[in-house]
């Protein structure tokens, strides 16, 4: 053998063993037989007593007796209700960071570039049902970081194993206090009030515009130097252009419409709102842009701007036409999102299948992965969840939760401790006890990033306490 | 010509009425509940009738007659209920979590037992309709904050004075020295940490010298007739408790702290409720063999340690009971108190009976409470707080279509409600 092709075949066998680190892995997939379920299918009514077979990660079929091939596990799910994987769109688990609270503009950051795998929130989710999650940015600032839609495939020491391919990217935005908290009242700089927070959205997108067609310009060779490359920049264009869809915390009803007639100024036609707690003031405002909305079962009174709040909100955004889902911006209640949906059909009268929507669907279309996920039909990602008891009921009870096919979470199966990476120091804390108040997650690490080093835990109980996160103080 | 100015007499005034707002208040009078399915707590579930009168229950039965007259509730196919209990809240002393001049239950000082939440409750705080709508009729409000942060008060959720809403209990609050860590911002070595907990119990322990002392100073003062020098509220307000004759509820979640407490506690002869205890399953043998009762919640929340199962939360209280603890439940909670009976339905879905769950939202609490004379079950001579369901109130499917506090029917409107009556069908052109 000459030695250039003993050089060819050394460095293709190198290359072949190697692991390509930045480019998502094709996931891990399996294959499954479930039998005899009552089966929710969303989109085409409930099917009792069926049987559903998964290859390779998707819904293959569904259809009574169906004969698995060999090697496939049967699931006897009689008399257990199997629905697709439940979707949280607002969720902060499975990332290391939350907030870049230096800038009231970070577009350029991104939480898909700091995964945490070992996050024992992703196992307790998948033991609520939850397959899919939006991991996002927090909501210090106008406009945050970018997100990433994440597969609760718990048990992968690779970040990236987590992030669903293919899934469109996504950003944060913010409304209201937050933003007014932490640049104005934290830092003296805008925004200090809903006027400041109206012009960060101009600023950006017309230095955007600006930049977009400086490089166009150039591209085009009407100039001879090409402009400064700047992420911000680019990542601002990319929402110009739709490639990005934007996220939004907001609580009041005339912010939202600030947002929405900002947005068609600059010709940007998909939004969700996030928490959107006064959404049901402007329903029919949100419907007619074609706005979707993202919200809270019943969280209300922990802020000013949630003071006039509801938990009909999601009853009467879906009676006037606005795709809504059941969000938990919290580790907690990501793990019960089903029963947070049932509150619907006591505070508005929401069908079974009104309710079931918007923790399956409808979020998966406020994520652009409802081709993939959200509903039981043949092609779509095998992500599902049987529950013992209709996942309605207060008595559900999720028993399996299934990734691409794969059993996620087995209650037959499931030791107590489900860490990947075990503490050797692991201490009880009281924080756990203050965590419990409900509200919502999007400031965390807020305090770390303002204070770090400079304050005390006095000082810290006393901003915590200052943002309605505790209640007590010494 | 006289006809005609008495017919636009009342038509001037049906005008005026029609301009003036339908405000619902709670009215009074007497009631019977017939046909319903009665959950008594204390003598069986079945089918019959209940009759509130002046404000109390006059009967429960089959077939109940009244000779005075009556508004009839027609309950065929409904559930009857006790107005349920939620053994620890922050209702009323907080309007908006983060505008902190609206919080009122964590007073400055670490001694502060005279700090009462009753004087601060806000009887028109608009979480208290909200949180009875859903059936929760009674609740304990408490300070929180340092050492000894105040007194809590039982309260209805009826009523435009404190004083009228008080429903006959009060008791001290006690942080229990805490040996975890306080969060991820905790920045102490482990040695500090234990260092810092053994300081803080020791502290106590001299607190609880000098309140005796300053118990037997004072009872001599009293016997000799000697005036007192100083004026020391927060020692006087502890001399109840060191008598027995005032509970003492004692906040305490880390396994190796309820011990700690229980062996705190021995011997000293005190009127203890346990709260919070979030381990309590882990220690759930010594707490029964302590035949001190526990309130526990809220039961929809975290494992405590990041190594335990994923319900351990929803399966603390259930444990605890079975292992003969005497268990009420609480929400710990400001704003949602109204998710009282979610969480009951969650401690049934991991394990407790739904006669047991109920137990804990009503007769329990108000066992522990000391009002059970009053409070808690659908029994002839209890104030007739009565609340009546469409179906399980543990299911958030099921509607609320009567309650009754103090005997007075209450609205089930709130805020909450009237925001979805004007926003439902929003007219978008004005």
């Amino acid at each position: 053998m000459n030695n250039s092709i003993k050089y060819l075949l050394f460095v293709t066998g190198i290359l072949l063993f190697q692991k390509s680190n930045s480019i998502a892995q094709k996931p891990t997939t399996g294959s499954l037989h479930i039998k005899n379920a009552s089966i929710l299918t969303i989109t085409n009514g409930t099917i009792e007593l069926s049987d559903l077979l998964v290859l390779d990660g998707k819904i293959a079929k569904i259809e009574r007796n169906i004969t698995p091939p060999a090697g496939v596990k049967t699931i006897d799910a009689f008399g257990m209700y199997l629905m697709p994987g439940i979707i949280d769109a607002h969720s902060h688990i499975g990332i290391d960071a939350v907030n870049e609270a230096t800038s009231p503009v970070t577009a350029e950051v991104n939480v898909g570039e700091a995964i945490d795998p070992f996050d024992i929130s992703i196992y307790r989710a998948l033991a609520g049902g939850v397959t899919i999650s939006h991991a996002m940015h927090g909501s210090a600032n106008a406009i945050g970081g970018q997100c990433q839609t994440i597969k609760h495939r718990y048990g992968t020491f690779e970040p990236n194993d987590l992030k669903m391919e293919g899934a469109p990217r996504t950003i944060k935005f913010a409304l209201g206090e937050n933003p007014m908290r932490v640049h104005g009242e934290g830092n003296g700089i805008m925004p200090r009030t809903r006027m400041g927070v109206e012009q960060i959205f101009r600023n950006a997108f017309s230095e955007a515009q600006l930049y977009q067609k400086a490089w166009e310009d150039y591209k085009a060779g009407k100039t001879n130097m090409s402009p400064n490359y700047n992420l911000r920049m680019e990542t601002l264009v990319d929402i110009l252009k739709g490639n990005i869809l934007i996220h939004c915390h907001s609580y009041r009803a005339d912010e939202i419409l600030m947002l929405m007639n900002v947005l068609k100024d600059f010709g940007i036609k998909k939004i969700c709102f996030q928490h959107v707690n006064e959404g049901f003031k402007v329903a029919p405002e949100l419907a007619k842009f074609g706005a979707t909305a993202s919200v809270f079962s019943d969280w209300w009174a922990y802020k000013f701007e949630v003071y006039y709040s509801t938990a009909y909100n999601a009853a009467i955004l879906t009676k006037n036409g606005v795709v809504t889902s059941i969000n938990s911006d919290s580790e907690d209640f990501i793990r019960h999102l089903y029963h947070q949906a049932a509150k619907t059909q006591r505070y508005g009268n929401l069908s079974d299948d009104e309710a079931l929507k918007l923790i399956t669907i409808n979020p998966a279309k406020q994520l652009g992965i409802d081709h993939r996920v959200g509903s039981i039909e043949i092609g779509k990602d095998a992500d599902l969840v049987l529950f013992r008891g209709h996942p309605l009921s207060v008595y559900a009870v999720p028993q399996k939760t299934i990734v691409d096919g794969i059993i996620r979470f087995d209650i037959d199966n499931d030791p107590a401790d489900m860490r990947l990476l075990p503490s050797a120091t692991e201490q009880f804390s009281d924080a756990y006890i203050e965590r419990l108040k409900s509200s919502d997650r999007c400031m965390q690490d807020v305090f770390e990033t303002l204070f770090s080093g400079e304050a005390d835990y006095s000082q810290y109980l006393r901003y915590q306490y200052s943002i309605g996160k505790s209640h007590n103080h010494d | 010509m006289t006809r005609s100015i008495i017919l636009l007499t009342f038509f001037v005034a049906g005008f005026f009425q029609g301009i003036s707002q339908n405000v619902l208040k709670p009215e009074a009078g007497n009631f019977l509940l017939k046909n319903g399915t009665l959950y008594t707590m204390d003598n069986g579930i079945y089918v019959g009738d209940l009759l509130i009168r002046n404000g109390i229950i006059e009967a429960v039965g089959t077939n109940l007659k009244p000779d005075f007259p009556i508004v009839l509730i027609d309950c065929t196919n409904k559930l009857i209920y006790p107005g349920l209990i939620d053994a620890g809240t922050r209702l009323g002393l907080s309007e908006i979590g983060s505008v902190s001049l609206t919080n009122d239950y964590s007073e400055i000082g670490d001694f502060i037992p005279q700090m009462k939440a009753l004087t601060a409750v806000n009887p028109n705080a608009v979480a208290i309709p909200v949180t009875r709508t859903n059936g929760v009729t009674t609740v304990l409000t408490a300070p929180s904050g340092g050492r000894v942060p105040g007194t809590a008060a039982l309260i209805d959720l009826v009523g435009y004075t404190p004083a009228q809403m008080y429903a006959g209990y009060e008791g001290i609050i006690l942080n229990f020295p805490s040996s975890g860590r306080r969060g991820s911002w905790d920045r102490r070595t482990d040695e500090e940490v234990t260092k810092d907990a053994e300081k803080a119990l020791n502290k106590l322990n001299e607190l609880w010298d000098n309140m005796k002392l300053y118990a037997n100073i004072d009872s001599t003062q009293k016997t000799q007739k000697i005036a007192a020098e100083k004026y020391l509220p927060a020692y006087q307000a502890m001399i109840p408790v060191l008598k027995g004759q005032q509970q003492l509820l004692i906040e305490v979640n880390k396994q190796e702290d309820i011990l700690a407490a229980l062996r705190w506690v021995k011997g000293k002869n005190l009127n203890v409720v346990l709260t919070g205890v979030s381990e309590g399953w882990r220690v759930a043998d010594s707490i029964a063999a302590s035949k001190i009762p526990v309130i526990t919640g809220p039961v929809v929340a975290l494992p405590s340690r990041a190594y335990d199962r994923y319900d351990a939360a929803y399966a603390n209280a259930h444990r605890m009971t079975k292992a003969g603890v005497k268990v009420a439940l609480r929400t710990n909670d400001i704003e949602n108190v109204r998710n009282l009976p979610f969480h009951a339905g969650f401690a049934v879905a991991y394990g407790m009976s739904r006669l047991e769950a109920l137990r804990s939202i009503t007769i329990h609490p108000a066992e522990i409470f000391g009002v059970a004379d009053k409070y808690g079950s659908l029994t002839k001579g209890k104030v007739a707080n009565v609340v009546i369901s469409s179906a399980d109130i543990f299911e958030p499917k099921s509607r609320i279509e009567h309650l009754f506090i103090r005997g007075l029917k209450v609205p089930l409107e709130n805020r909450q409600t009237l925001l979805y009556d004007e926003f439902i069908n929003r007219d978008p052109n004005h």
